[in-house]
């Protein structure tokens, strides 16, 4: 009989695959250890001195982090420390880009539930003023608003932008180059530059502010956004889909229809949501083109529209506390739509993925 | 034996001919057309800023550039319309620039921390929290810049002004440290953070990994690495970020209005209360704008528009020749 696999593997101990670069034990716990120490110091500097808050407190932990892991390394050789410094830099750098959001995201729900009722939902301003108990009023028609200007948006640049993803990824004419350069300087049109071209075109043509022009504007700055996730999701179509169309005997116009777009619907879909996500919280255009209004309005056309950043931004010029209030549940409205948004994106588009 | 070498034999590829037939044609056509529509639109907002503002730009030349003025006319000739951008000019480039040298070193810190530093669950958070740090819309920022940081820059303001006031561009002539370009920087700073970031990681996660991993056999460090390898390879990658980031920045509407005092005056200490920025002087002055006043606001626009799109697409050039599949 001759040895099998196992056999050999059995007369051959085959050694554990040793990892010598991971932290040991000991380093993990210098590192926690020296943290907790500095923690400690800081908080009594902080407490001493006149350090004031939570940037004074951070500053003294880093000093002293800094300070103790110099004394750490001080036997080590210059690469280790300089290697163990850098380490320091950069996750203090990393705390300070995303303390700011951390910050945010805990302003907007501690501030935002004060008003967080079902009657902010439903209720307009029609009849309250921004001074008003919180009970009363809402932004029923912001929300109704916004949603009514983003669903059109939405319909006239979900079509556009497939077509020039189909043009980049299937169709590959003389101006591919062209169309991606565009469609990606255009990405940083300044929004309010969009209002005040709706502004000089539209508006000036009907003659009156309106929430199609409010939706026009905003496709303006949805375009992009929604060409380019299209591009990036048409190109994950393997190229051996399209081949085996073709040789199935199908022409070009039958394999972009009926095999690569049907393929991924779902990639599609999430182009359309990050393009929402883009668009809901823009304010500048909307100052321009739909401006606001204190209750329902469902007509897209011949009259000013309410939205939900118009309906912030106004009462954050009134700045009346409960003014403010009402600012703060609007915004934390919006950011749970973005977020919403961005799970359903996540969610629907992780389908594609193979 | 011969015949190995000779080369005669060795067949030619054959040209395809890709032969489309009408079905084809009227589909390329269509779609063609569809994504012209950017390339058109961006052509017709160019054009049509300008046609609407003609007149103000033929009427004060360079001066509406230069001039510092925004002074509104009595409407009978009394009072001449007066109107310029200087100082919302400088101001949008002084206020975009603060908050590009505050978040550039941020961007790429965290972007390194995320690719190369966090562990696996730490970098999921990260990323995702990153994502969404891309999509809060910037009246949120504003929101937060007014309630939440201004406390914090003024503290800051007055303690830089209090240690380095002797320095020309930190030095305050009246010791109000809020709505300063400081400030909105600052806030604009942690606007633009995301962008960068997220571009800066997309450059550093195409790094490939074996120059990483050649650089550990050679018994490299982890910055060693870093700083051989995969920081000159995202070099134009983050550059190209950094533009776009600006473009944001430049112009950032709400965000700056909530939090800039704007002035008509040249200012260039970064802590005086004072400032300006074409898009939220757009913003300030339109809604009580006189016709006039309206074209201005629109050559103001224009203004912005040509100022953002050279920035996007030199961003645009960079990005694009950078994250290229090799």
């Amino acid at each position: 009989m001759s040895p099998t696999v196992t056999d050999i593997q059995q007369a051959t101990s085959i050694p554990e695959p040793t990892t010598p670069w991971a932290r040991t034990r000991g380093e993990q716990l210098g590192t926690v250890a020296t943290f907790l120490i500095s923690a400690i110091a800081a908080t009594c500097i902080v407490l001493v001195t006149g350090l004031a808050g939570i940037d004074g407190f951070g500053l003294t932990l880093f000093v002293i982090f800094v300070a103790i892991t110099f004394v750490r390394t001080i036997r080590l050789n210059a690469k280790v420390r300089k290697d163990e410094f850098v380490k320091i830099a950069i996750f203090a750098a990393a705390v300070l880009a995303f303390s700011p959001w951390m910050s945010i995201f805990a302003s907007v729900i501690v501030k935002g539930a004060k008003g967080f009722r079902p009657n902010f939902f439903v209720e307009t301003m029609q009849t309250t003023t921004p001074d008003d108990e919180l009970n009363l009023g809402g932004a029923g028609h912001a929300i109704i608003g916004s949603m009514l200007m983003v669903i059109i948006a939405t319909v006239i640049t979900l079509p556009l932008g497939i077509l020039s993803g189909v043009y980049l990824t299937e169709v590959r004419g003389r101006l591919t180059f062209w169309v991606r350069f565009v469609v990606q300087s255009m990405s940083g049109v300044p929004s309010i530059v969009a209002g005040l071209f709706i502004y000089t075109t539209f508006i000036d043509f009907t003659n009156s502010f309106s929430g199609m022009a409010g939706s026009l504007a905003l496709a303006v700055l949805m375009l992009p956004t929604v060409a380019r996730t299209a591009e990036e999701v048409l190109k994950l179509v393997p190229d051996d889909l399209r081949s085996a169309s073709y040789a199935l005997g199908a022409r070009q116009w039958r394999t972009s229809l009926m095999v690569v777009l049907p393929t991924v619907r779902s990639g599609l879909t999430t182009a359309a949501i990050l393009g929402v996500a883009r668009v809901i919280g823009e304010t500048a255009p909307l100052l321009l083109t739909s401006l606001s209004s204190n209750s329902y309005v469902f007509n897209p056309f011949g009259s000013p529209i309410g939205s939900l950043p118009t309906y912030v931004f106004g009462l954050l010029q009134i700045g009346t506390e409960n003014a403010s209030n009402r600012a703060w549940t609007g915004a934390l409205v919006l950011t749970l739509i973005v977020l919403a948004l961005f799970s359903i994106a996540r969610f629907v588009g992780g389908k594609d993925r193979r | 034996m011969g015949d190995v070498a000779n080369t005669e034999n060795i067949p030619v590829p054959r040209e395809l001919a890709v032969v489309y037939n009408r079905a084809d044609r009227i589909f390329r056509r269509i779609v063609t057309s569809g994504a012209l529509t950017s390339l058109i639109l961006l052509g017709l907002i160019g054009m049509f800023l300008f046609v609407k503002s003609a007149q103000i730009f033929n009427d004060r030349g360079l001066s509406f550039i230069t001039g510092s003025n925004w002074t509104a006319g009595s409407g009978d000739g009394v009072i001449p319309d007066d109107f310029s951008i200087g100082p919302m000019l400088t101001g949008t480039v002084l206020v975009s620039l603060i908050a590009l040298i505050i978040a550039m070193p941020l961007a790429i810190g965290g972007a390194l921390y995320i690719e190369f530093y966090a562990q696996l669950r730490i970098r999921k958070i990260l990323s995702t929290l990153l994502d969404l740090a891309a999509a809060i819309p910037s009246l949120i920022f504003g929101l937060w810049g007014v309630a939440i940081f201004t406390s914090f820059g003024e503290r800051w303001s007055a303690l830089f002004n209090a240690r380095f006031g002797w320095v020309p561009f930190i030095r305050v002539e009246n010791e109000i440290f809020g709505r300063s370009p400081f400030v909105a920087g600052c806030v604009l700073a942690s606007l633009i953070t995301p962008i960068i970031t997220s571009v800066s990681r997309e450059v550093f996660s195409r790094t490939p990994r074996d120059l990483i991993d050649t650089c550990y056999a050679l018994g490299s460090s982890r910055w060693g690495a870093i700083r051989t390898v995969v920081l000159p390879f995202g070099k134009s990658g983050v550059i190209g970020g950094a533009m776009l980031g600006l473009g944001r920045a430049l112009g950032e509407t709400v965000a700056v209005y909530l939090l800039l005092n704007i002035v008509f005056r040249y200012n260039f200490r970064i802590l005086e209360s004072e400032g300006g920025n074409i898009a939220s002087l757009i913003a300030t002055k339109f809604g009580e704008a006189t016709e006039y006043e309206l074209k201005a606001l629109i050559a103001a626009g224009f203004v912005l528009f040509m100022l953002t799109l050279v920035v996007n697409m030199l961003a645009a050039t960079i990005v694009q020749k950078s994250t290229v599949r090799k």
